[in-house]
């Protein structure tokens, strides 16, 4: 152990200012923001009609009911496997994606990410951009600065309110909400959940933003495992930026490159040290291995600060890295005014480093993307997806599940004959009542008994399940009632449409006790 | 107060925590101070919460908390907000002439599954979970009922019982024990002849001298046809189904020393609303008449 202390093992949030950015990373991201809100807010306002005894709201998750309506698709409680499916064709998704990409995800489709851009638009929008800003977080408590703030937080709190808001319209039809929600009429957990949403953006978008993404999300940890030396991702051209420098700087290094390419003077090293980036000596990561040639760098700040996480990408590749591209856009946009091509930062594999270091070409993009892991995922995904397609076109419209009764196995009745039970549930998805005509099948002995229901007839309403108690009886020493167990099938057809479904299950005989 | 010197590592430039195990240091990469807070205020929540709701298990309970919060005082109030809700169709209920009432009257529903409850509650001890019965103890489930399967007999049995000494009301009957006054071969012909009754393999010889021990001593009960009475509880002899078991030795065994099934009144013990569904709930299980 040595005697020494560190300064502090906690420090303050560095608040960050991200500057203004344009170009082609930027209006994509600008894109997918409106894209992606657009859907979260507007959704539950689409209608679709589903008949009369159905809600037509497009897309309703109806706890109560047990229903989720998705326009045409209505899944019930037994079908959650499409949930379930869905939820991994999601993981898969971005596996493959983090994998050919980086964190895509991260950078331009999660809420966090998108919600944040908002609040900084907003924010640029009262206060300015970064320099603004900065004064103004350095000045006093102005009366500017506090009608500014104040703004900044209305307009917060309002978008944050409408988020909340727009979430509770999943769960119940959204105009009856609203109304209700205004009249002060609605459940408390509605008020409760709009409450707790708008807090959560609030905070998170308008205080903790990257806070979020280093030290409160699992993601970054869990992508590192599924990145690998060919995955694309934002990074930074050592070998053709280094060595930086800026005005004077530059002037001087231009001057000594020209001096030592007369006499090959001592090798200058002494740069402060950095994360030298895998397998790549940094001795070798100078466009000029003497270090007198500049670089392209010209120190300029521009990718440090627009970006919304404050790190400074030439550094290499960090864990508080969103791959958001802004940087790119910001260096290729000083790259075109210094009349050198862009890409100085850019979206690039580990492998290709290699590759331009040693004056070769980088591979494609496709190159990169289709590789056989990237192909396994596809697979796996289109596999997953193709499956659930089929189930949502083969499944019935009607369906039965039957549950022997099991205590007792079976009963005997007073002329010998053998009685089973069987809970049957009858579910009907159609838009109205339909009646469902039972039957069984198996052996000739058996007899249908068909409790509370003289015919085999049993009304089943609209979008609903029917709860039947069946018995089966076979007569006294027919083969059934006799043998230990046999099988029986349960069939149930709708006389409306003629569709019919069955489900096997057993009957217990005497010898079976 | 420990002299503050920073050490820095040299290949990364990061501050160390001055931590060195066999030449391995410690990086110091400061955590944000609003995870320190966020600590604190979960320390600050903890100790609050332990003071508000019961927390510290003592001997024989726990500390009460100052908001007097319990989660069986809770359920109560739940419990009794149901019963208040469904105070008008167990009034409903328990006035009601079972007989007439109608399948899809909310009574009947509330019936049958507060039945289900009364009867896992007091009657499954003896007549199974499933209402299987068991040997000594009917069966529910079957079409076969020895003082009657309408729902007022079976009212009539759950509210007063069988054979016990404290309901005068109480279904009574004795069979004699034959043991004591008939001879061995009078018993076994009569076995046999049961046997024949109920379409079993048997003595036909034996059976036709047994045939007049019947007339004489079980027809006064169990009819000329052995179909039993349920006047006198007198079970049917001629059906498959056995409450003490229907071979020759088990038959040899009631008749020699007879049997004597006793069931408590219930009468005393359950309100009318649970007589009720306890009676439907037992009626709809398959047997009901
Ligand atoms: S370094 Fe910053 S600006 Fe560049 S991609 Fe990463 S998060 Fe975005
Ligand atoms: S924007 Fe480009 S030129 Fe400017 S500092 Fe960043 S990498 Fe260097």
């Amino acid at each position: 152990m040595s005697d020494s202390e560190p300064t502090t093992l906690y420090a303050a949030r560095e608040p960050i200012f991200p500057r203004r950015v344009s170009g082609p990373f930027r209006s994509l991201k600008w894109w997918i923001m409106g894209v992606t809100l657009g859907i979260y807010y507007l959704t539950p306002w689409i209608r679709w009609d589903r008949g009369p005894n159905l809600p037509d709201q497009a897309v309703l998750i109806d706890l109560a009911g047990r229903r989720f309506y998705f326009f045409w698709i209505e899944i019930w409680p037994h079908e959650l496997y499409f949930v379930a499916g869905l939820l991994i064709m999601a993981g898969i998704g971005l596996f493959l994606f983090t994998s050919a990409l980086g964190r895509v995800w991260c950078g331009y489709a999660c809420p966090q990410t998108v919600w944040t851009d908002l609040f900084l638009l907003v924010e640029r929008w009262i206060e300015g951009d970064r320099n603004a800003r900065m004064r103004l977080w350095k000045s006093g408590w102005t009366l500017r600065k506090v009608r500014l703030s104040l703004t900044k937080w209305m307009l917060w709190l309002l978008i944050s309110i409408a988020t909340g808001g727009a979430w509770v319209f999943y769960y119940a039809d959204a105009t009856t909400l609203l109304r209700d929600l205004i009249a002060l009429d609605a459940a408390p957990v509605a008020y409760f959940t709009i409450m707790i949403l708008t807090g959560t953006t609030f905070v998170l978008g308008g205080f903790m933003r990257e806070q979020v993404c280093i030290y409160m999300c699992p993601w970054p940890r869990i992508q590192a495992a599924m990145m690998d030396e060919e995955t694309l991702t934002v990074a930074y051209r050592e070998w053709r930026g280094e060595p930086r420098g800026k005005g004077t700087k530059r002037r001087a290094l231009a001057e000594r490159a020209a001096a030592s390419a007369q006499a090959a003077g001592p090798r200058i090293g002494g740069r402060s040290p950095r994360i030298p980036m895998p397998g790549i000596d940094p001795a070798a990561s100078q466009a000029d291995p003497a270090g007198n040639e500049p670089g392209d760098c010209i120190d300029c700040n521009a990718c440090v600060n627009v970006c919304p996480v404050g790190i400074d990408i030439r550094d290499g590749q960090q864990l508080a890295c969103i791959t958001c591209a802004l940087c790119i856009d910001a260096c290729d946009d000083v790259m075109a005014r210094i009349g050198k091509p862009r890409g100085l930062i850019d979206y690039l594999a580990f492998s290709d480093e290699k590759r331009e270091r040693a004056g070769q070409p980088s591979l494609s993009v496709w190159r990169h993307v289709l590789r056989p892991r990237t192909v396994a995922y596809t697979t796996l995904w289109s596999l997953i997806g193709l499956a659930l397609l089929y189930a949502l076109f083969v499944r019935p419209e009607i369906d039965i599940t039957v549950a022997p009764v099991r205590n007792p196995q079976f009963v005997v009745l007073s002329d010998g004959s053998i009685r089973n039970a069987y809970d049957v549930r009858l579910r009907n998805k159609h838009g109205e009542d339909r009646p469902f005509r039972i039957q069984v099948a198996g052996d000739a002995a058996f007899r249908l008994d068909i409790e509370g229901v003289d015919a085999t007839q049993v009304p089943v309403p609209a979008d609903d399940t029917a709860h039947q108690r069946v018995y089966v009886v076979a007569s006294a020493n027919s083969d059934p009632a006799l043998a230990d167990s046999m099988g029986i099938r349960f069939w149930v057809e709708d006389i409306v449409s003629g569709e019919r479904a069955y489900q096997d299950s057993v009957f217990n005989g005497r010898t079976g006790q | 107060m420990m002299e503050s010197r920073t050490d820095h590592d040299p290949v990364t430039g990061t501050e160390t925590t001055g931590h060195n195990w066999d030449g391995i240091q410690e990086l110091n990469t400061p955590l944000p101070r609003w995870w320190l807070w966020t600590f604190y205020l979960t320390i600050i929540w903890g100790i609050g919460y332990c003071i508000a709701y019961p927390a510290w298990p003592l001997i024989d309970r726990a500390t009460a908390g100052f908001l007097g919060y319990s989660t069986r005082a809770e359920v109560e109030v739940q419990i009794a907000e149901v019963d208040a809700r469904n105070a008008d169709v167990a009034a409903r209920l328990a006035s009601a002439d079972l007989a007439t009432l109608e399948r899809d009257d909310p009574a009947y529903h509330y019936g049958v599954a507060g039945g289900a409850a009364v009867f896992r509650a007091h009657c499954s001890q003896c007549h199974g979970a499933g209402a299987a019965g068991a040997l000594g103890y009917p069966n529910l489930l079957d079409d076969d009922w020895l003082w009657g399967g309408t729902l007022d007999a079976i009212a009539a049995t759950v509210r007063h019982g069988i054979r016990n000494d404290t309901d005068d009301d109480a279904r009574w009957s004795e069979m004699p024990a034959y043991g004591e006054f008939l001879e061995a071969e009078q018993i076994a012909a009569a076995t046999e002849f049961v046997l024949q009754l109920s379409g079993q393999a048997h003595d036909a010889q034996l059976a036709a001298s047994g045939a007049t021990v019947f007339a004489g001593e079980c027809a006064s009960c169990h009819m000329e046809a052995g179909t039993g009475d349920r006047e006198t509880g007198a079970p049917d002899l001629t059906d498959a189904i056995w409450l003490y078991g229907g071979d020759r030795e088990a038959i040899t065994e009631s008749i020699t020393n007879s049997r004597f099934g006793v069931m408590p009144a219930w009468g005393p013990r359950l309100d009318e609303v649970e007589i009720n569904a306890v009676t439907l709930y037992v009626h709809q299980l398959g047997g009901g008449e």
